[in-house]
């Protein structure tokens, strides 16, 4: 106790505030983080490969048909991807908000299956379901119509089938969205119309769904966004297609001999457009604040389906087949039979594929460790940025922390494999060399996850009266002593779901690390696309396999603790 | 450091610029005297405890040859990089630049690559004596730089479930056929070095406008020279118009229903090197680890069970498999692959749009 006092004594004579070095020191953090990569991009853009300020780079990109190709393909592809999203996610968002449709939670946890399943691993796994000729969905469509043997059902070498595979990925953008939106919007507008004599169909088609629509636009958007930027199922299914997207292209600049300055201006119209799209998300949604006005009345209405109900279920769980029963069946399949287009047998059952990823390849060990070490590091240094940040702006506490704010959200409008691309410009040359080390592929990741870790922390820090600290300040502490010693503990939970949020988010990335891993450096992602162009499907099974249960470990635990006691109480206080 | 002019030196420069084909003349310049595995080379290496491996050999053949040499040299962990033989190029290139070493041994099957490093003076002398004694010259480097680690040909294959023999297309031109539209498999010489030489001799030797044509006949189009037997394996196409020829010997030799076919035109003849970074982290494990791969018992077992072929005289061919003399072979010209290997890579890109 004693210690403690004269401890005391000479930060209160001193009256120095550590505040401002935190806030500088976070604010540099974020400016080199974010501002420098971009700055090199935009350098690079603009100069020709001898030196020199040009626009030719840009020239080059649209008036050449190998970059004007690619910019509509993207564009189609977003576009339609974003269109069967809301087709299908709007409908199944309302089926398990609003309606008495049974299985409600596990079609919830069913989509979040979908949500975390790295899209590249699902893009692969259509490969083995859909491929023409050796897919197992169309081989068992052969057998069972007796089609002849070039005759397929689905060909996922192809536009639509890109698009379908992406779509699978991306619809729980706008389910959880809609369903969100429904979950939170009050039942007294829909009563209101019912009491007024409105049937079912006159409720739905002029309150319900019109409360809902801006969720399913801004879903919509968040979808456009994804298909835009996506880099690894175009990566798979549309090279063997013969045609490239814009993250394709981009990523075949750096081929040798690299053009990196055609690389950056093909990689800014994504920028430009992605930040255009996320101010209009944006707008959209806030907008919606009418929805919610009258605040939580009631609860919503649930709506009795009657005979429809297992057709309902039946609904939800065909599309859920797309993107998680079948492709996990085919991959299960894969991992354990000697030809990965064949289905198991007595004959073809073989534990050799598991042997040949842990015994026999010898990148397996140092990809997991790169892996593990850099989740868990981003996971923790992204939390604590988070944190302070989040801290800071949520309290208020000092001048320019909406600088902040905007710094640790602005990352959400740059695309991975643009990041990437700036990231290795910025850090490939004197003064920073980083290129070759894990530093490089964290200061990715970080700024990658930064934006979805400070809106959770954000909101849980928006859960906590401020009257805690404040008793605190008065006793006596600082600033930083009353984050750690009050806010933090209470913070304990959230804090642990958003490092679970960014260690799944990061152990899965695969665009910026394309662009930034050497031999020595390489994470399971970017050895699963090794695989890949080297047809090694089997042991990609087995990795694929492996980084799924990791996965759902860790969302496991991260929603063991949201659903305990003490959180929630927490979150009501 | 100071740079001084040796007359040697200035020689030695000289016969590297006079040698613009990877396999020149034996002008018997500067080449090492020859050096024999010792037990001095052995303990260097396990006290460096690691090699780390650039290739371009199919992954599952090089992984083998490594747990070969581990367990020849216990204590010696081998890490095999592999990847196209274009990009193990380029990374090499991107790290050089960055000033990272990681790498130890190469192997490239673009043999233009190592014209590229030998001019650019990445690689170290190294002649084991296996090189010095059963090599023939035409295969191993005047100045000790590099030998070649393998032999094999870029071919046609069919699946023998899908397309039976008399039905199989005879040569490139065949493929032309709108028959086979949708039915062929092909790697990329973007990715694959393997390609990228046989796309070169084939072009020469067949014609651009094959390229043109094939390019509409809805071409399944991978990346690696390994993939497209593996395609042909699981029945996904009837038909590889390039790949790999090893790959195809080891389906074929386990039963999978695929088969070669030399085309009438003939076979691109592939040689992929094997060379010692002068940057290597571990020289020693490096040295010992070229010894093994160029060894008469390794080149035996890529023989036997890898399908490749070899350069060592003392090996010997595994029956049931047509020897190279047998069979009608394109002209290797790894100093005009080089050259041109930009604007094949280019109007490739254009043909094929990826």
């Amino acid at each position: 106790m004693t210690i403690a006092i004269s401890e005391q004594v000479p930060r209160t004579v001193h009256g120095f505030d550590y505040t401002r070095v935190v806030l500088y020191g976070f604010a540099l953090a974020l400016v080199l983080l974010i501002v420098l990569p971009m700055s090199w991009l935009v350098y690079y853009a603009f100069s020709s490969p001898s030196g020199g300020i040009t626009l030719s780079n840009f020239t080059r990109l649209f008036s050449e048909s190998t970059f004007i190709d690619p910019l509509i393909t993207t564009f189609v592809l977003a576009t339609s991807t974003s269109v069967i999203c809301c087709i299908v996610a709007a409908p199944m968002g309302w089926l398990v908000a609003r309606t008495d449709m049974p299985l409600r939670r596990t079609t919830r946890l069913m989509v979040t299956a979908s949500f975390v399943t790295p899209p590249f691993l699902g893009a692969i796994a259509w490969e083995l379901l859909a491929a023409p000729n050796s897919g197992l969905i169309n081989q068992a469509y052969r057998v069972l119509t007796g089609a002849p043997a070039d005759d397929h059902l689905f060909n996922i070498y192809s536009f639509a089938g890109l698009t379908f595979v992406i779509a699978c990925y991306t619809f729980p953008y706008v389910f959880v969205l809609v369903a969100n939106a429904l979950d939170r919007t009050p039942g007294d507008l829909e009563d209101a119309s019912s009491i007024l004599g409105g049937s079912a169909w006159d409720t739905a088609r002029r309150v319900t769904i019109p409360l809902a629509m801006p969720a399913v636009l801004a879903g919509a958007l968040v979808a456009f966004l994804q298909a835009m930027t996506l880099f690894g199922s175009p990566a798979i299914l549309a090279l063997p297609a013969g045609f490239h997207t814009m993250t394709t292209k981009i990523w075949s600049l750096f081929q040798y001999p690299p053009k990196p300055e055609l690389a950056a201006a093909a990689a800014l119209p994504l920028l430009i457009l992605t930040v255009l799209l996320l101010r209009a998300e944006h707008m959209i949604l806030g907008r919606r604040g009418y929805a919610v006005l009258g605040g939580k009345n009631s609860d919503p209405r649930i709506v009795p389906l009657g005979v429809l109900r297992w057709p309902a279920v039946l609904l939800c769980f065909g599309i859920l087949l797309c993107p998680v029963f079948l492709p996990y069946g085919a991959l299960f399949n894969a991992a354990f039979s000697r030809i990965a287009s064949q289905v198991i047998s007595i004959n073809n059952f073989t534990f050799h594929n598991i042997y040949f990823v842990f015994f026999e390849l010898s990148a397996t060990k140092l990809a997991f460790y790169n892996t593990f070490v850099l989740g868990i590091a981003t996971a923790t240094l992204g939390t604590i940025l988070a944190l302070v940040i989040s801290y800071l702006t949520t309290r208020q506490a000092v001048a320019g922390h909406r600088v902040l704010g905007f710094l640790a959200t602005a990352p959400v409008a740059i695309p991975g494999i643009v990041l990437g691309v700036g990231l290795f410009l910025s850090y490939t040359r004197p003064p920073f060399v980083l290129y070759g080390t894990l530093w490089i592929l964290l200061l990715a990741f970080l700024t990658l996850s930064l934006p979805a870790a400070y809106q959770q922390m954000q909101s849980a820090f928006r859960s906590i009266h401020p009257e805690l600290e404040d008793a605190s300040r008065i006793l006596g502490a600082t600033r930083l002593r009353a984050l750690r010693e009050i806010t933090a503990p209470l913070l304990r939970t959230s804090v642990i779901a958003t490092w679970c949020f960014v260690f799944v988010g990061t152990i899965r990335e695969l665009s910026a690390a394309i662009m930034l891993f050497t031999s020595e450096t390489k994470v399971i992602s970017v050895l699963i696309f090794d695989l890949n162009e080297s047809g090694d499907l089997a042991a990609i099974s087995v990795l694929g396999i492996i980084m799924l249960i990791i996965t759902f470990g860790i969302v496991a635990l991260a929603n063991r603790l949201r659903i305990g006691g003490g959180p929630v109480r927490l979150r009501n206080y | 450091m100071k740079t001084t002019f040796t007359r040697r030196g200035v020689l030695k420069a000289g016969t590297a610029l006079a040698a613009s084909t990877v396999f020149a003349e034996p002008i018997r310049a500067a080449a090492p005297p020859a050096e024999a595995v010792t037990p001095a080379l052995i303990e260097a290496a396990k006290k460096e405890g690691k090699v780390v491996h650039y290739t371009s050999v199919d992954l599952p053949l090089a992984e083998k040859v490594a747990k070969a040499f581990e367990a020849k040299y216990p204590g010696i962990a081998v890490r095999v990089e592999r990847t196209g033989a274009e990009r193990v190029f380029s990374r090499i290139a991107q790290e050089r630049s960055s000033n990272i070493h990681a790498c130890d041994v190469v192997q490239s099957s673009d043999a233009a690559h190592f014209v590229v490093w030998k001019r650019e003076g990445v690689l170290a002398p190294y002649v084991p004596e296996d090189v010095a004694k059963h090599y023939p010259p035409e295969h191993k480097d005047p100045d000790g730089l590099f030998a070649s680690y393998r032999v094999y040909l870029c071919v046609m294959a069919r699946n023998t479930d899908l397309v039976k023999a008399e039905d199989a297309p005879k040569g490139f031109r065949d493929l032309l056929d709108p028959k086979w539209a949708g039915k062929i498999v092909k790697a990329h010489p973007g990715y694959s070095g393997t390609i990228l030489t046989a796309t070169y001799q084939t072009a020469r030797d067949v014609g651009w406008d094959y390229y043109e044509k094939l390019a509409g006949q809805k071409v399944m189009q991978v990346q690696s020279a390994s993939d497209p037997p593996k395609k042909l394996a699981l029945g996904e196409r009837s038909i590889m118009a390039d790949g790999i020829e090893y790959g195809v010997f080891q389906l074929k030799e386990t039963g999978k229903p695929v088969d070669v076919i030399y085309p009438v035109e003939g076979s691109p003849l592939i040689v992929g090197p094997n060379g010692i970074l002068k940057s290597a982290p571990n020289p020693n494990a490096a040295r010992l680890l070229q010894s093994f791969m160029l060894s008469a018992e390794c080149q035996q077992f890529n023989v036997d069970l890898g399908g490749l072929r070899t350069a060592h005289a003392l090996v010997k061919d595994k029956a049931g498999r047509k020897p190279l003399s047998e069979i009608k072979v394109m002209k290797d010209d790894a100093a005009a692959v080089e050259k041109e290997s930009e604007q094949i890579k280019a109007r490739y890109t254009q043909y094929f749009k990826v």
